[in-house]
């Protein structure tokens, strides 16, 4: 850019001004929201309640952290959440890995005529309702699986791997071949290892979606063992009865006003359970930025 | 799904078209058994796509029944038409289906004028010299976007509702004595809405012009400068220009998905006072199919809507082929 940086040195300054500042706002809105709920989570319950807590954390303490553990189904919401996190992830990574590169395999029977059979789902759905009836009618409602299986396959990601490795030397098969290894082997000592990158940015992206993930339990469950951390919070907003009832079971009381800094609130559990549920995401977020933005980069320069 | 990862798609199935690399076919019977062999391992994952992408369109016929699930599909009764026919009977049911339509064609609409703002966002973010400064941005205005809708609404609540953070500091400095309902109530909701999925996606879809901008030949601003360009003619005549194919291929793309705003976002911030106005055909399937328990009407309405999202597909894939010479999908 250095002739782009040339033309700046003409001045422009009130424009460079103006153009930071609408920048720097932007990045205000989006990120203070964040700092807002970590700062209230940390704060003197009696003063989040009120909602005095805006800029800096006042009566510090981390008591509501061990406090929500108690919240009746959390523990259990948070074990599923991260099951179907590591689960799901796992499995979706091994699909798109296998079947992005079997379908470069130019032995493989049909080839074309199944991968576009697998793409083209990816422009069409048959609606809420018929999958949900579906989903019921093979018994996946109310089970931990309807969480993992309709995610398995993800044409998108099918095409990320394939297209990654249609750019690996050929030479690298045939000469494994030559040495008599099978496909099976060929893949997994050859390919895989060699996929990472590719891989990274599909197993962080399939992770984030399984963690916000919200709408499934929302459609097939009712077992509240298989509620996830999403669905949690989104009860903990809206229905004050389910917040009360926590937290009436844990030992706590909300109908009073807070007494005292640490006693817990409807505020002061909202934050925290909110700030539980965002900070893996602020934790990959670095991991995210590298290797998603790298892969948008690559596919960018290729189109 | 977020914008760059469909363009990413796009991209990567039109090199699927491109002449493929290895003509090599097995012709010998060995060959042919070893070919099914490899074929046999992927079944399972097959079975998968099959089970949760083709199978569901057979459920399409419960639009043609009273549907009861305790009944059975052979215990219910078939209606033929009826459902289709309802949707167009009684007036109360067609206001409320012009209502929905209303919703749900105002949210696209707004969402695709909006479409320019992450183009925006990146030819100015391009214009920042400090790097770390631009990082910064880069790092918090993508961050909304690898949040759930249910924490998009508890912000919304923190912030927004009538003990929010917002009300208190209006009334701290004496602005307000009451405070303002963001949340509960039905007022400018279509605005609203579309504000936070500004809020939520606008960072990330920078991120994809900022690779094309990236990507552009500098021999070209290098010319630009020998002619005289100064900076925004530089900014409007040869960075915009550049953006505009792959601008084109989101804006085809969400023109296709018009009726399809997802239910995610409506059904977090759908309250008693809202109702009206948040509800969009998705949330409507939703509400009357699993809520209101007439799993048949729904089915009616998300199969129409189904149809209508490929005929519209088709047609801009078409659309395209004529004014870029390449197709969509």
């Amino acid at each position: 850019m250095t002739t782009a940086s040339l033309t700046r040195e003409r001045g422009h300054v009130p424009f460079t001004i103006v153009n930071c500042t609408l920048f720097a706002l932007f990045a205000l809105v989006c990120g203070y929201p964040f700092y807002y709920l970590i700062i209230n989570s940390i704060s003197a319950n009696d003063l989040s309640a009120l909602g005095d807590i805006r800029w800096l954390p006042r009566g510090l303490h981390l008591d509501n952290y061990g406090q929500v553990l108690d919240l009746q189904g959390l523990p259990q919401a948070a074990l599923v959440s991260f099951a179907r996190t590591v689960i799901g992830t796992a499995a979706t990574v091994l699909a798109s890995a296998y079947l992005g590169f079997m379908f470069t395999q130019p032995r493989l029977w049909k080839r074309s005529f199944w991968y576009r059979a697998v793409v083209i789902t990816m422009y069409f759905n048959a609606g809420l309702i018929p999958v949900f009836i579906i989903m019921k009618t093979l018994g996946l409602t109310n089970s931990f699986w309807v969480y993992i299986l309709p995610l398995v396959v993800q044409p998108f990601n099918i095409i990320l791997v394939k297209t990654f490795v249609e750019a690996m030397p050929r030479e690298l098969q045939e000469a494994a071949e030559m040495d008599g290894a099978g496909i099976l082997s060929v893949f997994f000592r050859i390919y895989l290892p060699n996929m990472t990158p590719i891989l990274a940015t599909v197993a962080i992206f399939s992770a984030v979606t399984q963690w916000n993930s919200f709408q499934d339990t929302l459609l097939y469950i009712t077992d509240q063992s298989l509620y996830t951390l999403q669905f949690l919070l989104y009860m903990y907003i809206n229905q004050a009865d389910s917040l009360a009832q926590a937290a009436q079971q844990s030992g706590g009381d909300l109908s009073g006003i807070a007494s005292a800094a640490t006693s817990q609130t409807a505020t002061s559990i909202r934050t925290t359970v909110a700030v539980v549920v965002v900070l893996p995401i602020l934790f990959v977020y670095p991991l995210f930025q590298r290797y998603f933005v790298k892969g948008i980069m690559l596919g960018a320069v290729k189109g | 799904m977020a914008a760059p990862v469909q363009v990413e798609a796009v991209v990567a199935s039109e090199a699927e078209g491109s002449p493929r690399r290895r003509g090599r076919r097995g012709a010998q019977p060995s060959h042919r058994r070893q070919s099914f062999g490899l074929f046999l391992t992927i079944v399972p994952f097959l079975v998968l796509v099959f089970l949760f992408s083709y199978f569901p369109l057979y459920g399409w016929i419960y639009s043609l029944y009273d549907y009861r699930p305790a009944r059975g599909l052979g215990g219910s009764e078939f209606v033929g038409l009826q459902w289709f026919r309802m949707l167009v009977g009684s007036p109360t049911q067609v206001q409320q289906i012009l209502q929905v339509m209303a919703n749900t064609l105002a949210m696209s609409f707004l969402g695709i004028a909006a479409s320019v703002l992450p183009l925006a966002f990146a030819v100015f973010l391009n214009e920042i010299r400090a790097t770390w400064f631009k990082n910064l941005v880069q790092t918090l205005t993508t961050l909304p976007n690898f949040i759930s809708w249910v924490l998009v609404y508890m912000i919304a609540f923190s912030m927004f509702s009538t003990t929010g953070m917002v009300n208190g500091t209006l009334e701290n400095l004496g602005l307000i004595d009451e405070p303002l309902k963001f949340l509960d109530s039905d007022q400018h909701i279509w605005l609203k809405m579309a504000l936070w999925g500004i809020w939520k996606t606008v960072g990330w879809g920078a991120i994809l012009y900022l690779a094309a901008i990236a990507g552009i030949d500098q021999s070209l601003y290098e010319s630009a400068k020998v002619d005289g360009a100064g900076r925004f003619q530089t900014m409007w005549h040869i960075t915009v220009p550049q953006l505009m194919p792959t601008f084109f291929v989101l804006l085809m793309l969400s023109i296709a998905n018009i009726l399809n705003n997802g239910m995610e976002q409506f059904y977090v911030f759908q309250n008693a006072f809202n109702r009206e106005h948040i509800q969009v055909l998705d949330l409507y399937v939703y509400n009357i199919g699993m809520t209101g328990n007439n799993l048949s009407l729904a089915t009616a309405i998300s199969m129409l809507k189904s149809v209508i999202s490929v005929v519209l597909l088709l047609s801009v894939n078409a659309l395209s082929k004529r004014v870029r010479g390449t197709s969509l999908v």
